[in-house]
């Protein structure tokens, strides 16, 4: 069942410079969408005014069947969107526990210990660090905990921006494991990704955004086969 | 009549001497982006060097060396770049606000200085008899008025014409670039450090010889008159004016000065003498209220700068 | 000697902390530096007159020289000052915030800083003015130490508010979205936080706290239109000192600055104490910009 869609999505920084020049993609339950693209295809900021980061020009987000455009970016988690950024993705001066109680206030109170409990049992390296700054975290530890911010109010779509980035061979692997583990429980996420190998791997389907258009689209094993695919985006990085 | 046109050549004069200031902040604000909140010590400085070269010997504070007026101006500048080197060799390279709240400091540190110093600066009492250009045209106001207002134009005009041959040097290139972006301006070699110094240096001078000028023209200083207020009046003319633009500098000074005089001439003559100091609160009030209405209203000033004309427009389309 | 110092400074330094955590709070979340924050402390002060005057003139209590009236003043000024803050963000801050330039916002304090004092001096005239005719009655805590009942109770009443403030920011839901909005305002909301509501309570925690130690040093030195602009330099300097946004920070700066001033008077004569927290400040900027405890820069 579809859950995310965006229709002929619009979205820059400033206004008459668009950076995202109209994106149809739609998302469902329980799989994985990885979205590649060379450096500067607009990636990014596709998934930041998803999030509400960044003001949309034109075009339609809607998360089960509900118009997200008119939602502020604070209360899209509400609206059962969670988003990973790239960078400063945990508050470094908070402690690990303290990451997880701030993103489980919007729950009633009843439920966020339990939900800050489930998020350390799914991720038992946060459990024995939970007192530590955030800031003094390894680069995978942080990653699990930006993870685990986004998915603690269960939303129904998950975004990650470059989630591996940065990260050992073994630990992108880890945290692609997660995401596989996280779909398998009904979450729809959308990955975008550099590390396309890797993440095709995981992948249910795949986007490949040029210049702020999607210039391919099929299926994660199909986009690795194709050759010319692989030549003009997956480059580099493929070997 | 004579009353009234020797009056208004007094206004102008020191409406002038305001404007010097105000190129001074303008050249550091305007051009550099430093923010400056201690032009009040700045012109005490110059003020209170000018005195102690140009006064007569007296005993009730120091200095007292007779100079000529000329060299009392001189000295002025010099002790008020000196004491902007310092200021700024030590603060130049932190966050702007950092600037702000240093500068601020400084001045209320001089102001401390000048009130409690008795020796050096005469106390609360300030130091009286500084010698006024064109003394000897004293008994005819008018040619008084007139000379001194030529002189104080004629300085004016000279920094105005160099200021503007400054900021469209290279040197005021440099200036811009950095205050827009300092990364890439720094990328082409520049160091930023060193360009900045040199523009609050020379807008300190400046700020100085306004402090000098006031003394002279009014023969007497004393504490209060470098309270935060002072910094304030300049910067509302800034604001106003537009800064980054010279004209509107000096167009602020005149406007300023002219509301400020007539607003407490007025209240003067309104209020019973019970309420004067009261009167010279709320006038403050007025002007507080004025500056924060033009940077909501008109953030670029009256006349704003006239390389982003256009980008004003669009700005302000915006927010309609 | 060293024993009275440490209790004159640590008293005023106590207040200077209180004030100086309101202005690293808004310092932190909204990037500038406020100079009209000392303001704040002026206005507290007065309208505490006003209330200790509107609530009657009960009997001082023990050895103070103030009843509960004025302890009811304090709490009400407190409340008025937050709005005072709200508002002055209303009507100014927030409209220039989104200009986007954080130093235009500090002319327009400026500016909003003399236009308060100002009112102030209208509405009051510029005469000092007590709390009480009282006089204080000094307590002699050991040979040559000795403290005025209201000096104790002003510095316990401050730890206390200190101490409140410290559990609100580690204990609390709101200090948390507190701390993590000044961290990175993008990342809280994507955690669900609402920002504007932050610096909404952020404005009303630093007022009311300013307004506070307005009350406190009204309480043991006296009232004066200028008193809160007077505040500003050590207030700036406690911030500073203890690294901008950090509120144990500003508590410590606060006490350093305070412990400097009393033992620069001996030794400069009070008339330059005001420029105590100038020197500290340039010294601190010179070696450590970050500040004694590494806030962020
Ligand atoms: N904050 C920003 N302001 C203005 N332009 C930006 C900003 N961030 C990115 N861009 C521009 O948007 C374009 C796409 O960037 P981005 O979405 O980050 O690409 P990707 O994530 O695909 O590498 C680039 O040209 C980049 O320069
Ligand atoms: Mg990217």
């Amino acid at each position: 069942m579809t859950r995310l869609e965006l229709r002929g999505l619009v979205a820059g920084y400033e206004p008459g410079l668009p950076i995202v020049r109209g994106v149809d993609l739609s998302l469902a339950g329980g799989e994985i969408l990885v979205l590649l693209g060379p450096n500067g295809a607009g990636k990014s900021t596709l998934a930041k005014a998803l999030a509400g980061l960044v003001p949309v020009a034109a075009g339609t987000i809607t998360l089960d069947g509900a118009s997200l455009l008119d939602v502020p970016a604070h209360a899209r988690i509400r609206h059962g969107l969670g988003f990973v950024p790239q960078t400063h993705n945990i508050f470094a001066a908070l402690s690990v526990a303290e990451n997880l109680a701030v993103a489980a206030a919007i729950l009633p109170r009843a439920a966020r210990t339990s939900r800050i409990g489930a998020m350390l049992a799914m991720f038992p390296d946060l459990a024995a660090a939970r007192r530590r700054a955030a800031g003094l975290l390894s680069g995978g530890q942080r990653q699990m905990l930006a993870i685990a911010r986004a998915l603690i109010a269960s939303p129904a779509v998950l975004a990650l921006d470059e989630p591996s980035a940065g990260l050992s061979p073994k630990l992108v692997a880890m945290v692609l494991a997660k995401l596989r583990e996280i779909a398998v429980g009904g979450v729809a996420v959308l990955l975008v990704e550099q590390n396309a190998r890797a993440a095709l791997a995981v992948a249910d389907r795949a986007v490949i955004l040029v210049e702020g258009r999607v210039a391919h689209e099929g299926a994660g094993a199909a986009l690795l086969d194709d050759p010319h695919v692989a030549a003009l985006y997956l480059g580099g990085r493929a070997a | 009549m004579t009353g009234l046109a020797s009056y208004l050549c007094f206004f102008a004069t020191v409406a002038l001497t305001y404007g010097v200031a105000v190129l001074g902040l303008n050249l550091q604000w305007g051009a550099a982006g430093l923010f400056n909140v201690g032009v009040a010590g700045f012109a005490a400085v110059g003020a209170y060097v000018a005195a102690w070269i140009t006064a007569a010997p007296a005993p009730a504070h120091w200095g007292g060396f007779a100079l000529p007026i000329a060299l009392g101006w001189a000295g002025a500048m010099l002790a008020a770049a000196f004491a902007a080197a310092i200021v700024g060799a030590a603060t130049l390279r932190l966050r702007a606000d950092y600037l702000a709240i240093t500068t601020f400091g400084a001045a209320v540190t001089l102001q401390l200085v000048a009130l409690n110093a008795t020796a050096l600066t005469g106390g609360p009492f300030g130091i009286a008899f500084i010698p006024k250009p064109f003394e000897s045209l004293a008994d005819r106001p008018l040619a008084f008025g007139a000379a001194n207002l030529a002189l104080v134009a004629a300085v004016t005009a000279i920094i105005f014409v160099a200021l503007e041959r400054l900021t469209q040097s290279p040197w005021g290139r440099v200036l811009r670039a950095l205050r827009e972006d300092e990364a890439a301006a720094a990328s082409l070699g520049k160091a930023p450090d060193r360009f900045r110094l040199q523009a609050f240096v020379i807008g300190a001078a400046l700020m100085g010889l306004a402090g000098a000028m006031q003394a002279q023209f009014f023969g007497f200083i004393a504490p209060d008159n470098y309270l935060p207020v002072l910094t304030f009046q300049v910067w509302v003319m800034l604001v106003l004016g537009g800064s980054g633009n010279n004209r509107g500098a000096l167009l602020g000074a005149v406007v300023v000065w002219g509301l400020w005089t007539l607003s407490g001439t007025l209240l003067a003559a309104m209020l019973p003498g019970a309420w004067q100091a009261r009167g010279a609160a709320l006038r403050l009030v007025a002007i507080g209220a004025v500056l924060a209405g033009v940077l909501l209203a008109r953030p670029r000033g009256l006349i704003g700068e006239r390389a982003t004309v256009s980008r004003h427009v669009v700005h302000t389309g915006e927010q309609a | 000697m060293i024993g009275q110092i440490l209790i004159d400074g640590i008293t005023s330094g106590a207040m200077i902390g209180l004030g100086a955590i309101g202005l690293t709070l808004t310092y932190g979340l909204l990037r500038f530096a406020n100079f009209a924050h000392g303001e704040f402390a002026t206005w507290g002060a007065y309208l505490a007159m006003l209330g200790a005057g509107a609530f009657g003139g009960a009997a001082p209590i023990g050895a103070l020289t103030f009843g509960w009236p004025l302890v009811v003043a304090l709490m009400v000024a407190m409340a008025l000052t937050a709005l005072l803050a709200l508002a002055l963000d209303a009507a100014l801050f927030r409209r220039l915030r989104r200009h986007g330039n954080a130093i235009v916002l500090v002319i327009a304090s400026f500016g909003a800083s003399l236009a308060l004092r100002s009112a102030i001096e209208f509405a009051f005239g510029p005469e000092p003015y007590y709390y009480t005719t009282d006089i204080a009655m000094t307590l002699r805590l050991a040979p040559g130490l000795r403290a005025t009942a209201d000096q104790l109770v002003v510095l316990a009443a401050a730890l206390v508010l200190m101490l409140a403030m410290h559990v609100l920011l580690t204990r609390t839901p709101l200090g948390r979205a507190m701390r993590a909005v000044s961290e990175n305002p993008d990342l809280a909301r994507l955690a669900g936080i609402d920002p504007a509501r932050i610096v909404r309570a952020t404005w009303a925690i630093g007022g009311a706290l300013a307004a506070a130690a307005g009350v406190f040093l009204g309480v043991t030195v006296q009232l004066r239109p200028s008193m809160g602009f007077e505040l500003l330099l050590p207030l700036f300097a406690a911030a500073i000192l203890g690294g901008v946004g950090s509120v144990p920070g500003a508590m410590l700066g606060g006490l350093v600055i305070g412990i400097a001033e009393a033992a620069a008077v001996p030794l400069a004569g009070a008339q330059y104490r005001a420029a105590v927290a100038f020197v500290v400040l340039l010294a601190m900027l010179l070696v450590r910009p970050r500040g004694l405890f590494g806030g962020r820069e």
